[in-house]
């Protein structure tokens, strides 16, 4: 084939027996990672001189959370070789059903509202794929085509009840103490650890990474793979609701496609954290650090003056290089 | 199943196949076709007065959506997916509204090749990056969808350029009958010159076979980086159809591309397009895109908030995509 002459040919040796940078990035991807994410902190600091302080790092950081938590969507639905391109709109709908309910039923029924329709989103998601058989991509395709339209119809009927932020979500989503701690981290650090934890030490996380890496031999041995798909999902929708709450919270306003553009980053960064699209490999460690490198890449670009388009072009290609180096260390494709 | 997997040798065979790969797929395109005729009845019940002002104003709208089917379903069968298809409209839509404004129309003749071309070119890149880097295509044209909204906003912040008359006047209007609409036939024309030959020729073999088996293509000789790079290509060179058709009908170029990937997508998988590859043609994504468009119309003639014909379309291509699976996993069993 074509592209393994040329893959070959670009790179020294053969890919069985791999350089040193190359294990190391195939083997603890975290280190290249951080050190990307070192140096583009140092670019940055010699590109503005002093941006780097305290305060910078809480903005920083609590730009980054609600990303990473929908990154964390994708990453455990792309370990199973899954995708979950509806994550915007059930964030979407989580923090418009909170923000429309507060005023009429009180912060605590708004946000269960919220929570439970997400969960119903991630049922449907989970039942689709898992039963149905239906592709990962179209699914949650459609089931974020038919929520935005169901929240277009439900924002015409509450037009005269207007939206609410509840203060205590305000203050999570936006507030920052200490002069250095975001308070969304009181949110993320738990969520993180259960994933983290849930990932490697529990029989859901071994059964996602099975599923993913031969569904197959999976279902041979005696894994039920609908019923971890169903959880997987419902899991992504609950994720997609926590990191549409704290999004309302941090932009004060929720409308129907309020997070609708953090679905394609949140897939770029569990690419770049090294989650493979094709299932069986990645980690939440990687795609926390993808999340921040791509916070900060954007930081970069807006300090540089760059309009928005240029930073539509930086992503492209780092994703496209990302992924090009992981394919290439990990042997697979 | 056994007209699906028989390889065919000869060109002799080719067109053989191409007739039992006709019947087999008979059932989902006759079906698409009853599906759209009832829709036309439901439209004439809902509305008596829908008639060819109607068909015309539908056969224009659908245009930009209808080419991006074609270059998604050409991707999908060759057993990929291009998920830049809607930046690349938008891309080939700026590029042809700046480069023909103010220019006389003569100018616009090879602006319009070039910006085909363009389509071409930019699909090939596409096709080059997923066949060298070995990356799932997915994030491939995950990848690049960012790439090519970003420099079609370096292009064009805002909408604006303009269009040559002779482009806008080609898919407005009839053609003789006002039955006939000039878009549906200019449709239908690109689609049958592009199309049908290529379909026939040895390369729309391999296409489908590097969709249906790699490994099988592989060692039956077929160049399957080359192959997949040319379907990329293709696609290109339809989305930028797609682009130039959004440039004809608004009369300036379109930034923002809207949700044509989503809905082309949509579309594909309606028209009978597997998307595990080799599977499908053109002609079921093209009617998939009528009905979808008959489905708002007839929302909107019912009264029913446009709101609702997001959520029905997603419905639909839930329910239509369950239903396939269902009746796979059926055949499957007996």
């Amino acid at each position: 084939m074509t592209g393994r002459a040329a893959g070959a040919a670009a790179s020294p040796g053969t890919p069985r027996r791999p350089g040193a940078g190359r294990q190391l990035l195939r083997d603890q991807p975290l280190i290249p990672l951080s050190v990307l994410l070192v140096l583009l902190i140092v670019v940055l600091e010699i590109a503005k001189p002093g941006i780097v302080n305290g305060g910078w790092l809480a903005t920083t950081l609590r730009a980054a959370i609600p990303l990473a938590i929908l990154a964390a969507c994708q990453t455990i639905a792309m370990l199973t070789g899954g995708i979950d391109l509806s994550v915007g709109a059930v964030a979407s709908m989580s923090a418009f059903l909170m923000a429309t309910l507060t005023t009429g039923q009180g912060p605590v029924v708004a946000i269960a509202v919220a929570v439970v329709a997400a969960v119903v989103a991630g049922i449907l998601n989970g039942v689709g794929i898992g039963i149905f058989k239906v592709h990962p991509l179209i699914m949650t395709l459609g089931m974020s085509l038919v929520i935005l339209g169901l929240m277009s119809v439900y924002q015409l009927l509450m037009v005269q009840s207007g939206t609410l932020i509840p203060a205590p979500i305000q203050w999570l989503g936006s507030g920052i103490s200490f002069g250095f701690v975001p308070n969304n981290l009181l949110v993320f650090v738990p969520v993180a650890l259960v994933i983290f934890v849930g990932l490697r030490r529990t029989g859901f996380g071994r059964l996602l990474f099975a599923v993913g890496d031969n569904p197959v031999a999976a279902r041979l041995a005696g894994a039920r793979v609908w019923q971890v798909l169903v959880a997987l999902y419902v899991l992504s929708g609950v994720l997609a609701a926590i990191a549409g709450i704290l999004v309302a919270g941090l932009a004060n306003t929720a409308t129907v496609s309020l997070v609708e553009q953090s679905v394609l980053p949140s897939v770029a960064a569990a690419v770049i954290g090294g989650t493979s699209i094709m299932g069986g490999r990645g980690g939440y460690g990687g795609t926390i650090l993808g999340a921040l490198i791509l916070t900060v890449v954007t930081t970069l670009l807006t300090v540089l003056e760059m309009p928005e388009a240029v930073r539509q072009v930086v992503f492209g290609a780092v994703i496209v290089g990302v992924a090009a180096a992981y394919t290439r260390v990990t042997g697979e494709g | 199943m056994s007209a699906g997997v028989a390889p065919a040798r000869t060109r002799q065979g080719a067109a053989v196949q191409a007739a039992a790969a006709w019947v087999q797929h008979n059932g989902w395109t006759v079906g698409l076709v009853g599906l759209l005729v009832a829709f036309v009845v439901v439209t004439k019940l809902l509305q008596p007065n829908y008639g060819a002002a109607g068909v015309q104003g539908l056969a224009i709208s659908i245009l930009p959506i209808a080419f991006a089917a074609v270059a998604q379903a050409i991707v999908v069968i060759s057993g990929g997916i291009d998920l830049s298809v809607g930046p690349m409209m938008a891309l080939a839509s700026v590029t042809s509204a700046v480069l023909m404004n103010g220019q006389s129309e003569l100018v616009a003749v090879p602006i319009v090749i070039g910006v085909l071309l363009l389509g071409f070119a930019v699909g090939a890149v596409n096709g080059a990056l997923v066949v060298i880097t070995k990356v799932p295509d997915i994030v491939v044209t995950l990848a690049t969808s960012f790439v090519w909204a970003g420099v079609a906003l370096l292009i064009l912040n805002t909408p604006g350029g303009g269009a040559a008359p002779w482009l806008m006047a080609i898919i407005s209007g009839a053609l003789g009958n006002p039955w006939i609409p000039k878009s549906l036939v200019l449709l239908a024309a690109i689609v049958a010159i592009v199309w049908i030959p290529l379909r026939r020729s040895t390369f729309g073999l391999s296409l489908y076979a590097i969709g249906s088996h790699p490994l099988a293509a592989f060692r039956s000789g077929i160049p399957i980086g080359r192959t997949k790079i040319a379907a990329y290509a293709l696609t290109g060179f339809f989305s930028a159809l797609g682009g130039l058709a959004l440039t004809a009908i608004g009369g300036v170029g379109a930034p923002v591309p809207g949700s044509y990937t989503l809905q082309s997508v949509a579309a594909i998988v309606l028209g009978g397009v597997s998307l595990a590859g080799g599977r499908g043609g053109v002609l079921g994504p093209i009617l998939a895109v009528m009905v979808l468009a008959l489905v708002r119309t007839d929302l909107f003639f019912a009264g029913v908030d446009p709101n609702w014909s997001t959520a029905v379309q997603g419905a639909i291509l839930i329910g239509v995509v369950m239903f396939g699976s269902l009746v796979a996993m059926r055949k499957v069993r007996a």
